[in-house]
């Protein structure tokens, strides 16, 4: 056996600044409590089989000595005597030994799946008591489940103390699920630096370490963990020694992170006396408080498919509204960017449940869902235009990558528009309309659509993923994802330079625009807004006060020389290195 | 066996929870004792009736129409066991 304890590392990849320390708490992708899965050899199979039955054996000898103790508890020997029976049920009990053998897993894990899916029947039921009949059966599963592993895992449900959660993965779909109040920070296997983990993660200001691969079958629920969001590392069951040090590092932190809070309510002006405004993206209407707090300017990116999932009808042009409403009323005068529904690869609407596609990312999503359903469409301009009469809205079209899509998008926002005159309904269509430029083509067309529209947003995010050809959630190919790139520092170029010539203004809203390193950059190539998760505003601004424009407009040139990503990142480093090293919980590397 | 070779009955749930565990452990019980297999259908899904899971997962509320489905002649007493038990609402 193994010693109990003992520190060792993980390394994985920082998604979300800040240390916590505290017990870790496994849970697997449906948010319930994990089960191991691994292969049994073929010759091993009767053996697992054989274990399993053992198992039953064990809880049917439990089941039948409560009966045994219960005599005159008639009402409840009865229900007992179902659940002997479910025990060797052959959906169940055969099910599962059919599992072991055609699949050569362990039996907890055959067990588990067979669960699921019986499960999974039952959550579609409309009747309310035969959809509970299900607990019959998670009663005996879990037993069986119990005398298989020998111990009894506590239910994610259940939880009552702060801590750690460790998964696989976690969708947003997931993470909606959760009780966040309680979680103290973040580690998954999988994902990469822009997942949706990170992004959850930052606006609760909690740390996560994402890409880890090995986290939840090397840590096990309750071991003492400490989670270094800055330097993306995990440390499980740490020495004395180490626990002091991090408790120091996580005081330092928190300390830097209140100094940086002090002066972020002031503009974020250049030393050659340029404002840059610095803009928050949300995703939650609850976030506008921390856009507050930490100084942002303005909202630069209102995700809004949170309403949309998660449940099985779309949500009315009434119910947009009043949380549109409510964000923009709270941030006026300062502008609120909302975004139209953007579905994508990772963020399905539960009720849009077509045939899987084989490419997600390459598919029907976002302005493409929205032109092939224009009620839908409609619906949330609707809510849209009705907001904007409270405040300063712009809107923003996600995806755009050919002409005819902004002009459609257009004429459906003038649509809207007309139908609200007629209900004589209060809006305003006097606002400005950007598209976010994330997929290579509308970079090469930015001339023809700078036409139709009154700024740009670059989302790097995806024009990175889409330039570059790199699944950033794909932890075999996630180091690859360079924002530093020369590819891509000539596509934002290119970008800007069609802006300047048509006299639009050009944003940035993905997590490039929050790293400290790229500031420069961005600056010189003239950027005249930057839009990030509302936590990283305070020292993003002040990153920009310390710099001059005309400055990075020289560096600009030496940068557009380099041949690799690497090639930039020295010559960053070489020019501001000072800057990178006040750099708290920003990304390192290039 | 064919859909025509079959022998089915026609019945309808009526105790007042529907077809619950307990009621489906009992047709389950039957079912377990005959030659060929038992189906209870609802509708076009049919479940076999010696596993009390698949019974329940077709969610019969009281009322529900359901019919019993045997493939083997000998099995007409359980056809006719398992009707009448379901037509005394289970004895509930």
């Amino acid at each position: 056996m193994a010693k109990p304890s003992g520190e060792f590392r993980l390394k994985g990849i920082n998604a979300s600044p800040g240390i916590c320390i505290g017990k870790a708490y496994l849970v697997d992708k449906e948010g319930v409590d994990i089960v191991a899965r691994y292969y049994v050899e073929k010759e091993k199979l009767p053996g697992e089989v054989k274990r399993f039955k053992a198992a039953v054996k064990r809880a049917r000898d439990e089941i039948r000595s409560v009966i045994d103790d219960s005599p005159e508890e008639l009402q409840r020997a009865h229900i007992l005597e179902t659940h002997l029976a479910l025990l060797k049920d052959k959906m169940l009990y055969g099910k599962t030994i059919e599992t072991i053998e055609t699949e050569g897993v362990n039996a907890e894990w055959a067990l588990k799946q067979v669960v699921s899916k019986i499960k999974s029947v039952f959550l579609s039921m409309a009747n309310a008591y035969l959809k509970e009949r299900a607990s019959d059966i998670v009663h005996v599963s879990d037993s069986i489940m119990r005398n298989l592993i020998g111990v009894k895992a506590e239910k994610i449900a259940d939880i009552d103390k702060r801590v750690i959660l460790v998964a696989r993965d976690l969708s947003p779909a997931d993470t909606s699920q959760i009780n966040l109040e309680k979680i103290k920070g973040f580690i998954t296997d999988r994902g990469g630096k822009a997942s949706h983990t990170g992004i959850v993660a930052q606006a609760l200001e909690i740390p996560a370490v994402v890409g880890l691969k090995h986290a939840t079958s090397r840590i096990k629920s309750d071991n003492l963990i400490i989670v270094d969001g800055n330097a993306g590392q995990v440390i499980v069951n740490p020495s004395e020694k180490s626990l002091v040090k991090y408790e120091e590092r996580k005081m330092d932190y928190e300390q830097y992170r209140a100094v940086i809070t002090r002066d972020s309510h002031l503009a974020a002006k250049t030393t050659d006396g340029i404002n840059v405004d610095v803009m928050a993206n949300i995703e939650l209407p609850e976030e506008v408080v921390s856009v507050k707090n930490y100084g942002g300017d303005g909202i630069g990116l209102y995700r809004t498919e949170f309403q949309y999932m998660n449940r099985t009808i779309f949500p009315n042009e009434e119910e947009l509204f009043e949380k549109y409403k409510d964000v923009v009323e709270f941030m006026a005068p300062k502008p609120v960017t909302i975004r139209t529904l953007d579905i994508n690869g990772d963020k399905a609407v539960s009720n849009q449940n077509g045939q899987d596609e084989a490419n997600p990312a390459l598919g029907l999503r976002s302005i493409r869902y929205c032109l092939r359903k224009p009620d839908i469409f409609l619906t949330q301009m609707r809510a849209i235009l009705r907001a904007a009469a409270f405040g300063n809205v712009r809107i923003l079209f996600p995806m755009i990558a050919a002409y005819f899509e902004i002009s459609e998008a257009k004429k459906l926002l003038d649509q809207a528009a007309g139908s609200l005159e007629k209900e004589g309904l209060p809006y305003n269509r006097d606002i400005q309309a950007g598209i976010m430029i994330e997929v290579p083509s509308a970079v090469v067309l930015a001339d023809f659509l700078a036409e139709k529209v009154d700024f740009f947003s670059i989302g790097t995010n995806d024009l990175i993923q889409y330039a570059l050809a790199i699944d950033r959630l794909n932890p075999n190919v996630a180091h690859l994802y360079q924002p530093l790139d020369p590819a891509v520092i000539r596509l934002i170029k290119m970008v800007a330079d069609v802006a300047k010539d048509k006299g639009i203004e050009v944003h940035m809203c993905g997590e490039m625009a929050a790293a400290t390193h790229h500031i420069p950059l961005l600056l010189g190539l003239g950027l005249d807004e930057l839009s990030m998760n509302p936590q990283s505003i305070p020292h993003i601004k002040r990153v920009i006060r310390s710099l001059s424009i005309s400055d990075a407009r020289a560096f600009m040139q030496g940068v557009l020389k380099k041949r690799t990503a690497r090639g930039v990142f020295e010559l960053v480093k070489e020019a501001y290195g000072d800057l990178l090293d006040t750099g708290y919980g920003m990304p390192r590397g290039g | 066996m064919k859909e025509n070779q079959e022998l089915q009955k026609v019945t309808y749930i009526n105790n007042e929870l529907g077809l619950h565990a307990r009621s489906a452990a009992r047709i389950a019980e039957i079912a377990r004792n005959a030659k060929g297999a038992i189906w209870v259908v609802k509708d076009d899904e049919r479940a076999d009736a010696s596993s009390i899971v698949d019974i329940l997962t077709l969610a019969c509320e009281k009322g529900t129409k359901i019919r019993i489905i045997i493939e083997d002649w000998a099995d007409t007493d359980i056809l006719k066991a398992i009707v009448d038990l379901v037509d005394n609402g289970f004895g509930e």
